[in-house]
């Protein structure tokens, strides 16, 4: 475990990354729920989705946004958990969620490309 | 109203287990009561603390039917409508002996937070002017009335979870005290609860506000430390 | 070794808000990889796309869809009133956020519900 994982500078910054993402999230998840309640009426259909979202920028940007903000704001709270209840160390823990957050960021960035550009 | 009541008793240390008594109900009859009528009459091995027995003090601090209280402010009435009722010493703290904890670490936590006043004034100096009204000293108001009962730290998940968690008591007094203009060690307290043990290890469960017998709310003063601690990072201050 | 406590401690609603908080931001940690890689399938073209649509067309898996809603919307509104306690004006554990919370993520559930079946 080194010095700057345990430093209170560093928890400051998880902790206030966490809220702003937070906040960011709360927006987008407020729209998106808004989007799935209406798209899912009659079913989905890549036809309908694509229709959509294909050459649509104003898309694109709102949903790497969204995609940027989980990937900062769920490893935080992922690193919690696994220190709390699964017990892993300190360091394992911030591994853990580091990488995962990293799987988020490439896969969220990569579904917006599919659904945006392909 | 039943008679009699029974009693589980907790004997033993953090190993041991709960023996039964049966203890004649009275009208008005608090569990405090209960246990002194256990030690004087039944068992006079019984260990436990009181002092007080009017609400002051804290000590008489118990786990009843699983969640902590003030013995001597419980009445039978309300938690053994039943005529049964469980008293057990407060959780995450050793046990010295049967319903008597050891508060020493509960206090080291007090310490380690920067919990106590330090001022630069001498007796020579004329009286600080505290306004009352301000912000920084109606926060700290909200919190001043803590007498270290413990019953918040034993209601604690994240304490039961992070053995060096601070725990709520400590971050409370440390939030009245950050709000204390006349202190002059505030950067090394926001520094003493920015740790790894520190404010950012509360998860808001809410137990020890909804626990505390003096309805302080330590939830909502670590949150202020949260909020301290991240200006102070921001501005390099740390 | 030290006593801990058991259910009887937790039975408060803040504590039940804390636990569904945590809870539903796990299950919609683990579901977003998933998420992304379904609509990633459409970099292979609107029929992979359609492909894994109709696949996810099941019961149990609209089940599943409505869940997640449910979870999203918990955990949004209970993330909102993290924000307020931590940044808002004193005003304790908010209890009246609690059921708002519960409020909310049954209207969504419900009009997600009637989306699908419309």
């Amino acid at each position: 475990m080194s010095a700057t994982q345990a430093s209170g500078v560093a928890q400051a910054k998880r902790w206030y990354w966490q809220r702003i993402s937070a906040m960011v999230l709360a927006l987008c998840v407020v729209v998106h729920l808004a989007v799935m309640i209406y798209a899912v009426r009659g079913g989905l259909s890549a036809g309908e989705i694509l229709g959509r979202t294909q050459g649509n920028w104003g898309f694109a940007v709102f949903y790497a946004v969204f995609v940027v903000a989980c990937a900062v704001h769920v490893p935080v709270g992922l690193a919690n958990i696994a220190r709390e209840w699964w017990g892993l160390g300190e360091g394992a823990a911030l591994w853990l969620s580091r990488a995962f957050g990293l799987l988020l960021l490439v896969m969220g960035l990569r579904a917006v490309v599919a659904v945006v550009v392909a | 109203m039943h008679k009699t009541l029974k009693v589980k008793v907790w004997r033993g240390k953090e190993a041991g287990g709960f023996t039964a008594y049966d203890v004649p109900r009275n009208e008005s009859q608090t569990v405090l009561d209960v246990v002194t009528y256990i030690q004087r009459h039944l068992e006079p091995s019984l260990s436990y603390r009181f002092a007080c027995r009017v609400g002051m003090c804290g000590s008489c601090a118990m786990t009843v039917n699983g969640k902590a209280r003030w013995t001597c402010r419980t009445h039978i009435s309300k938690v053994a409508p039943d005529g049964e009722l469980e008293i057990a010493p407060l959780s995450n703290l050793p046990v010295i002996k049967d319903l008597a904890t050891d508060m020493s670490e509960f206090f080291d936590k007090w310490a380690r937070a920067k919990g106590q006043f330090k001022g630069e004034l001498t007796r020579d100096a004329p009286f600080a002017k505290v306004e009352p009204a301000s912000p920084e000293r109606k926060a700290a108001d909200a919190g001043i009335e803590c007498i270290g009962c413990g019953i918040c730290y034993a209601s604690c998940d994240v304490v039961s979870w992070q053995p060096d968690y601070l725990g709520p008591a400590a971050l409370n007094r440390a939030w009245t005290l950050a709000n204390d203009v006349r202190d002059v060690q505030q950067v090394e307290r926001l520094r003493a609860v920015a740790g790894d043990a520190g404010c950012h290890s509360c998860h808001t469960q809410g137990s020890c506000t909804e626990r505390c017998p003096k309805q302080l709310a330590p939830t909502m003063s670590i949150a202020g430390l949260k909020r301290k601690v991240a200006r102070a990072a921001v501005r390099g201050e740390l | 070794m030290k006593r801990r406590n058991d259910q009887r401690a937790r039975a408060h609603p803040a504590y039940w808000a804390f636990l569904m908080h945590r809870l539903s931001g796990l299950g919609l940690a683990a579901f977003l990889p998933l998420h992304f890689w379904a609509l990633g399938q459409a970099l292979q073209g609107a029929a992979a796309l359609d492909g894994f649509l109709r696949f996810a067309d099941q019961g149990l898996f609209k089940f599943a869809e409505w869940g997640l809603v449910v979870l999203l919307a918990l955990h949004m509104m209970g993330g909102v009133r993290l924000l307020l306690i931590e940044f808002g004006s004193a005003s304790g554990l908010r209890k009246d956020w609690i059921a708002g919370a519960a409020g909310f993520a049954a209207a969504a559930g419900m009009a997600f519900a009637l989306s699908l079946f419309s």
